[in-house]
């Protein structure tokens, strides 16, 4: 028999707590018999909890909307054609559509200020409002001064409610720009319940693959931060306009991802 | 216009279906996935037409008439090619309906439900469990036993096993062993330890291979291991002679969704035959571990507008050629847009282990949904509990049931244990016998809590 180093009895509990640091999977919980222990169950049920009220939580459009006219940017609204969160989850091809009136808006926008612009960013709830909640508007606070350092012009940003990535093809080619950006909330997971993802698009049109976009993900306070995730934005989109392309045909030169 | 075959008329209203495939959607019970390829029914009358007229289809019918062309289709040429007209033959004058009847007398036994197996395609085995109920479909599939074997015997009546699948975020071999020894003291881990890799190429693949392999033979374990990686990876790594135990693919019902999956039915024989070459089964040889679930064909644009629980059983058809050890049906993984909620996911996982029964498949399930799924930790007890009383080989073990990897909820170790609770289940029993000699459970079956910890607890140091 091999000596064993931890012969001296303790509880495998205990050693099994000690295990924990080691990963961020649930183990070692106590049970009772063979079933989780109180405690451990309501971590569990509250992380659940997290994670449904963020797909879940009503979009707050008119104050998002409200903040940024605070900043003097001219915002749009729209709605996809997903006229509700069960139609929203249940059809993501609904969800990738603008419905007419939001066309409608889109064009008489593009009727009285027929210039083309290099950017268009897109505000969407996606699967978790609670992350646009909370870093849509920090982000853009991150973003803005590099994009008028850079020159850039914008669209009115765009406030997109029961939204999928590709509302950006839509949206984009409608005002006519150069690039797409939406910030979206992305699904949640357990552990982290308020992650937001942008994808960049350039020449929006209907019918870009996901290929064809680049994507920043996992941004909130415990991931990737804003000011980060603006210098990545940054050399995305100084990439994709060297080069008129975006996605996977698109070189990284920057450096700042792998 | 010459009117359809498949009419139903109630009342003053008569409904008609175009093909067979449209009568199969619409006598489905309702999934998101068939409204969203557009084929579900359009009222919940149509759909009982719909069940009315399939209930007086003749089984045989299905031998003359393809949901999918033979031309166009490998899988549906593998359904036609290899169907046993001598096993089918007790049921070649039934309808459909009369084969419900059947399937649930009391004198239709395991031993002919065997026996007729080979004879049932796919697309019968579909359309008669639209006709059932859930109670229905978990009465025959509990009459069934279909038993396999590697290092353990899986299936055997009266058993419960599980897959422990220790994933980590970034692949980490010692966040990977905390997992496998915590599932282990939970009496964890006899269906197979399998891991859900993030890197998902051949030498990442290879280390947690032989990482899994070393364990395994250190303290003697009577298990399988498995890296779920793509079939070309596994097949490369036998090459390099690396210790292949399980070759694990996922794998869908049309040709065009397996093409999507990057395999055909020949990369599977092959992959078969070469994991056959090495020998390493104790107790006997079965080597393969299919996944599949409800959606993957839509999901991959090649559904052919046949509903997601026919294309599913069809998925079946391609598992029951190459003798596997496990079949999994991860059945709310897909998201709502597939499987809506707690109802659906319910319904879709027992039609998958009925389906998989009938058809002689080793069929185990995860159980899971995703956050965005109307579903909760209830709604998989009760998934869970449903699939215990209709006799599921093996369900998944997801230390407290987050993967945090994959990122959704599936079953706990605990959710293990307490089935085997309720049910009186026993896990393998060559896994008995190790968790015994290594004081994990005693004589009732039950977790020891305070004893010294097992031998393996020291491994991680050296790792």
């Amino acid at each position: 028999m091999d000596k064993d180093v931890m012969s001296t009895p303790v509880s495998p509990m205990d050693v099994l707590k000690q295990l924990q640091a080691l990963t961020p999977a649930r183990i070692g919980l106590n049970r009772s018999g063979s079933s989780i222990s109180t405690r451990e169950m309501l971590k569990f049920d509250l992380d659940h909890a997290h994670a449904r009220d963020a797909v879940h939580l009503p979009f707050a459009a008119d104050l998002i909307e409200q903040k940024l006219r605070d900043q003097d940017i001219h915002v749009l609204r729209v709605q996809s054609r997903a006229n509700d969160r069960t139609a929203y989850l249940q059809r993501p091809d609904l969800g990738r559509l603008i419905n007419g009136a939001s066309l409608s808006v889109l064009e008489e926008f593009r009727s009285t200020e027929n210039r083309a612009s290099d950017l268009c960013i897109i505000v969407a709830d996606g699967l978790s409002t609670r992350s646009i909640h909370d870093n849509a508007l920090p982000f853009m606070d991150h973003f803005r001064p590099i994009a008028y350092r850079h020159g850039w012009s914008c669209t009115p940003v765009v406030i997109a409610e029961q939204a999928r990535v590709a509302i950006a093809d839509d949206i984009g080619s409608a005002l006519g720009a150069r690039i797409s950006i939406i910030l979206i909330g992305e699904r949640p997971g357990l552990s982290a319940s308020d992650s937001m993802g942008i994808y960049m698009t350039w020449a929006p049109k209907k019918g870009r693959t996901d290929a064809q976009r680049n994507c920043i993900s996992n941004i909130r306070p415990q991931g990737l931060d804003c000011p980060t995730a603006a210098r990545e934005l940054e050399g995305l989109i100084t990439s994709a306009m060297a080069q008129k392309v975006s996605g996977v045909e698109m070189q990284r030169s920057d450096g700042l991802l792998p | 216009m010459p009117s359809s075959p498949y009419t139903h008329t109630i009342g003053s209203k008569a409904f008609q279906f175009s093909d067979l495939k449209d009568l199969l959607a619409k006598a489905s019970p309702l999934k998101s996935g068939d409204c969203l390829a557009g084929v579900a029914a359009e009222s919940e009358a149509q759909r009982v037409a719909a069940r009315f007229l399939l209930a007086d289809l003749p089984l045989a019918d299905f031998l003359n008439d393809t949901v999918i062309p033979y031309e166009e289709d490998e899988v549906t040429r593998l359904i036609m090619d290899t169907h046993d007209a001598d096993a089918f033959a007790p049921l070649s004058s039934m309808t459909v309906g009369e084969f419900r009847d059947w399937l649930l007398a009391y004198d239709t036994t395991a031993k002919e439900l065997s026996r007729v197996s080979p004879g049932i395609t796919p697309e019968m085995a579909a359309a008669v469990s639209k006709l059932m109920r859930n109670q229905d479909l978990i009465l025959t599939a509990h009459k069934i036993e279909t038993i396999t074997r590697f290092r353990s015997t899986i299936g055997l009546k009266g058993h419960l096993s599980s897959r422990l699948q220790p994933n980590h975020p970034t692949d980490d071999p010692k966040g990977i062993v905390a997992a496998i020894i915590d599932g282990l003291l939970n009496g964890i881990g006899d269906a197979v330890i399998g891991i859900n890799p993030v890197t998902d190429d051949i030498p990442g693949t290879s280390e947690l291979l032989i990482l899994l392999d070393d364990i395994r033979r250190r303290y003697h374990m009577p298990v399988q291991s498995c890296i779920l990686t793509h079939v070309t990876n596994t097949l490369a790594i036998i090459e390099q002679k690396g210790p292949v135990d399980i070759v694990f693919q996922s794998i869908a019902g049309t040709e065009g969704a397996n093409t999507g999956f990057g395999i055909t039915l020949a990369l599977l024989q092959e992959a078969r035959d070469a994991a056959l070459s090495l020998k390493r089964g104790t107790i006997g040889n079965q080597v393969m571990y299919f996944e599949t679930g409800q959606g993957s064909a839509l999901s991959a644009d090649a559904h052919h507008g046949v509903d997601q629980q026919t294309l599913e059983a069809r998925t079946y058809a391609v598992a029951r050629q190459y003798d596997p050890l496990l079949v999994n049906t991860v059945v709310g993984f897909i998201g709502p847009e597939y499987l809506y909620d707690g109802t659906q996911i319910i319904r879709a996982g027992l039609e998958d282990h009925f389906c998989g029964k009938l058809l002689g498949l080793p069929m185990g399930c995860d159980i899971c949904y995703t956050n965005h799924a109307q579903a909760d930790q209830n709604d998989m007890d009760n998934l869970l509990t449903l699939l215990g009383a209709a006799g599921v080989n093996f369900i998944m073990g997801v230390p407290g049931a987050d993967d945090v990897m994959l990122n959704y909820q599936s079953t706990s170790f605990h959710d293990t244990n307490y089935l085997r609770q309720v049910m009186g289940l026993k896990c393998a029993p060559e896994f008995e016998s190790w968790l015994k000699a290594m004081g994990i459970i005693d004589d009732k079956q039950r977790l020891v809590s305070n004893a010294a910890p097992p031998r393996l607890l020291s491994y991680l140091k050296e790792i």
